[in-house]
């Protein structure tokens, strides 16, 4: 199912929720919505599902304009937050209950539940009772029972925010193969950005009741459109105060003594910071001297803090690197940072670095 | 749909309760304010009143008073085995589930004037049954569960922790009961209390049997309206129920801000809580 | 040592209170009733009379209770599901009929009924009376009995999560199949806790039924009258024999009540 949406609004009394939104989606796309809590995502889910009313503008499924719908008649599964299964049925009965309002014949119920439940690692459960469910169990359950009536689109609200950290690993992966197995159109909201970034072919950025960017996960992540998605997406090192760096001339144009002109932001994100010996040789003159405030092992990586003149910046290495210690002086390279201000943004790249720098993604 | 549902319900409220006491109000004033007044006022209503007056002041004063101690001592008390407990709870509950007509027969047959005890109170010239003694023994009965099943669920939820503590703080065990444990039952006390007021007040059954209705006598405002109702004397039965329905719905209102005070007092509890 | 003594007196009043109060007069009826002999005793309860307000109290309960859950159930849900005008009078006026002195609902119904009223001439022109029969019998059980079901369903509804029935409409189903499947299954425990409780205040009922029943023997006389009847004649044999089954039946549903509340408890 194509998913198109036009100049969306939606009020909750004097609060506007949602102000203004257009995005459209194409069949068979994963795509997050990402952003912080009571932004508005869910909203959004929820007018998709026919179970919120839009205040005004126009949702349109698969061509057609689907605000005159029921939920009912919009063909779609909705996975709920917590879960929201039948406590007084079974897993069988909960999965079947979509099929037996279809009418679907007995038999084809009872394939099609067990057919789904051996595929969702199941099979053990089907006569247990949600209460018997682990929350894992009750997740995959629920999806389960949105898959079985065969929707054409798939709506999933913050799908992983009641399970264990250990378990939603696992989940989100084999989330995102179910999904690509059935090819069906998904939208999920989350407020997890590696979630998010794991799983979604696409997100859609959503912030205060607007969309603030959509693109791939890699393309908003090098280049977000907004100082809002820079500073939500991924660490950064925000410059509060204005500095002077080596190769980033460019910074004077948004300075003005001690303040920051233009309500400028610059960021600078940990991967573009490379920590190297003090006696490199390779484009020595590029870098910067800086000295090692704290080293702490983070399990897959160093994580790093370093003190540059009045400026604190932390980065990361991997465990395979060189390793340096408290008090460590090294030559600091910054290969790039981002500006964000009223007059443009743009990302500007050391100019001491005479290699040419077009990212091309 | 909905609009259906909703008339539906106003229209069943109208039948079965508006409408009906709209009839009290009628037959109340059917001889205008005199004939209300004088109906209230005759000397057999008066005299009901002071007895219905007597018997909802000691009882509420015996049922709140050792309503209270038992709660505690059914919660805290370890002196009880662990079965008496449930046993004890059942043998609360009891008074609901009896006819208030048994009620009253159960005490016409322990304290009767030929029963072993009713001679032995006799000898003292204490009459139990047709008499006070026994409409409050009744009325205490039917009323007993009230202020018990309030208070219970309470001190259960409370947990002896902040007694314990206070305790530990030098705190006598009575100090400790004022300022510890009463503050968080009071409203339950007190929403108990009134469940009381508002039962021995209109209990008629259970009264009816013991006190034998005698005019003058053991007549209580209850019972005067069943009488009145029977000799048709519409006026007199319908202004003394105008007055019992009044006390009621005061009673209920009462009741609804204290619930509404316990419900605010509990989300300020849990949003602290939550912080 | 005074403090000892102190608690053992204090125990003492208490468990005195619990045995005069209550166990004590409970204990006499059944004491009673035994002392009649068996055959004595069944001979007194399968009285034609008696028997028959038995049965008919237990039959016109069950009818009384059957209403209560189908209005009962509809009151809570409108109370519960719906925003509209004058709902929170409604909503206090539930407890009235519990907290009104039965004799003065009995005087109410009277009343109304009554074939002076304008009500009375209107059934009497289509010729239906509803006093002194068992029709009246069911309004006052009806009457006393409102408040049980409707506070019993109320907790749960507002429980309810409302996410469960929304994934029903996702699913495809209507909003009746919804109520079937999703919303019914859940206030059920309700219901029954509800109508258990009707039923054995509608069993016990006196001050109403009295005043509007005509209390006809064979016709209208219902348990709680008959044993009224029976005290007021001196009939303690009667009185006690028919005591001590409602007795029964009335612990009975209280004990089920309480079984099904703790398995609600899991």
């Amino acid at each position: 199912m194509n998913i198109q949406v036009k100049d969306l609004y939606k009020n909750f009394g004097d609060f506007q929720a949602i102000k203004g939104v257009d995005f459209s989606i194409e069949e068979g796309k994963l795509v997050g919505l990402l952003g912080p809590s009571g932004g508005g995502k869910t909203s959004i889910l929820r007018m998709l599902a026919g179970l919120e009313e839009p205040s005004s503008g126009q949702v349109i499924l698969n061509g057609k304009v689907a605000n005159g719908l029921t939920v009912q008649e919009r063909e779609i599964g909705f996975v709920f937050q917590n879960y929201a299964l039948f406590k007084h049925m079974t897993v069988f009965e909960n999965v079947a209950y979509g099929l037996k309002v279809k009418k679907v014949d007995k038999a084809r119920i009872k394939q099609r539940v067990e057919e789904l439940l051996e595929l969702m690692g199941l099979a053990q459960t089907i006569n247990k009772y949600p209460h018997q469910l682990s929350g894992g169990q009750k997740q995959r359950v629920a999806f389960a029972r949105a898959l079985a009536p065969k929707p054409k689109l798939l709506l999933l609200d913050e799908p992983f925010a009641a399970i264990d950290a250990k378990v939603r690993k696992d989940l989100r992966l084999w989330l995102r193969n179910v999904i690509s197995e059935f090819g069906i159109t998904t939208i999920f909201v989350t407020h997890d950005q590696d979630e998010a970034i794991e799983v979604a072919d696409e997100l859609l950025i959503i912030n205060s009741g607007k969309v603030e960017q959509q693109g791939t996960p890699w393309d908003i992540y090098h280049r977000p459109a907004s100082r809002f998605v820079a500073e939500f997406l991924g660490n950064s090192n925000q410059l509060i105060s204005p500095v002077t760096l080596k190769g980033f001339e460019i910074l004077q144009k948004y300075q003005d003594g001690q303040e920051w002109k233009e309500n400028s932001s610059v960021f600078i994100r940990p991967e573009w910071i490379e920590i190297r010996p003090l006696d490199v040789s390779y484009q020595k003159n590029a870098g910067e001297t800086a000295e090692v405030t704290h080293v702490h092992f983070r399990g897959d990586a160093w994580y790093i803090e370093l003190q540059l003149a009045d400026l604190k910046l932390f980065t990361s290495l991997s465990i395979n690197a060189p390793r340096y210690q408290v008090g460590d002086q090294v030559n600091l390279l910054i290969h790039k940072l981002s500006i964000f201000s009223d007059v443009g943004n743009e990302i500007a790249g050391n100019s001491l670095l005479n290699v040419s720098l077009s990212y091309h993604i | 749909m909905r609009k259906l549902l909703i008339s539906a319900t106003w229209f069943l409220f109208i039948l079965i309760i508006i409408f009906p006491i709209s009839f009290i109000v009628t037959g109340a004033f059917e001889e205008g304010w005199s004939g209300f007044i004088e109906a209230l006022t005759r000397p057999e209503a008066l005299h009901a009143m002071k007895i219905s007056l007597y018997i909802v002041v000691v009882v509420t004063i015996f049922n709140v008073g050792l309503g209270i101690l038992f709660s505690l001592e059914l919660v805290r008390g370890n002196w009880l085995a662990r079965w008496v407990k449930p046993v004890i709870n059942a043998i609360i509950d009891l008074p609901f589930a009896v006819s208030p007509v048994i009620g009253g027969f159960m005490i016409i047959l322990l304290y009767g004037p030929e029963t072993v005890l009713g001679i032995f109170f006799a000898s003292f010239g204490v009459d139990i049954v047709f008499a006070l003694p026994g409409m409050i023994l009744a009325t205490m009965f039917v009323t007993f569960p009230f202020v018990v099943r309030e208070v219970v669920p309470v001190l259960e939820e409370i947990g002896e922790d902040v007694e314990e503590a206070s305790r530990t703080l030098g705190a006598s065990k009575w100090r400790t009961f004022r300022q510890v444990t009463w503050p968080s039952i009071q409203w339950p006390v007190v929403y108990g209390a009134v469940l009381t007021i508002a039962r021995s007040l209109g209990e008629f059954g259970a009264v009816l049997v013991v006190s034998g209705n005698i005019i003058n006598q053991t007549q209580t405002v209850t019972t005067l309206v069943y009488q009145d109702a029977d000799y048709f004397n519409v006026v007199g039965a319908n202004s003394l129920a105008l007055i019992l329905c009044l006390i009621s719905i005061v009673t209920l209102l009462v009741l609804d801000g204290l619930k509404r005070r316990q419900e605010v007092l509990r989300s300020e509890h849990s949003s602290e809580g939550s912080v | 040592m005074r403090d000892k003594l102190e608690k053992y007196a204090l125990r003492s009043i208490l468990i005195g209170y619990l045995i005069v109060l209550i166990v004590a007069p409970l204990s006499a009826v059944y004491v009673q009733g035994f002392s009649l002999g068996l055959s004595n005793f069944w001979k007194t309860v399968t009285d034609e009379m008696a028997l028959h307000a038995i049965t008919l109290t237990i039959r016109l309960a069950v009818i009384a209770t059957l209403i209560q859950i189908i209005i009962g159930t509809l009151i809570a849900y409108v109370l519960t599901r719906y925003e509209f005008p004058g709902k929170r009078y409604l909503n206090s006026l539930v407890d009235l009929p519990f907290a009104l002195p039965t004799a003065v609902s009995g005087v109410m119904f009277l009343m109304v009924l009554t074939p002076n009223s304008f009500v009375g001439q209107m059934l009497d022109s289509i010729g239906i009376s509803l006093l002194f029969n068992q029709s009246a019998i069911i309004i006052g059980m009806v009457f006393v009995t409102f408040p049980f079901i409707v506070r019993a369903v109320q907790p749960l509804l507002e429980n309810l999560d409302e996410d469960q029935v929304q994934a029903s409409y996702t699913l495809g189903a209507s909003k009746w199949r919804t109520f079937c499947k999703v919303v019914f299954p859940a206030i059920l425990p309700g219901i029954i806790a509800g109508s258990l409780l009707a039923f054995s205040r509608a069993l016990a009922e006196f001050g109403v039924i009295a005043l509007i029943s005509g209390n006809i023997p064979m016709e209208t006389l219902v348990a709680s009258v008959y044993i009224f009847g029976q005290i007021e004649s001196f009939n303690t044999e009667g009185a006690t024999a028919v005591s001590v089954v409602l007795l029964t039946f009335s612990f009975l549903v209280l004990w089920i009540t309480n079984l099904t509340r703790r398995r609600g408890d899991i």
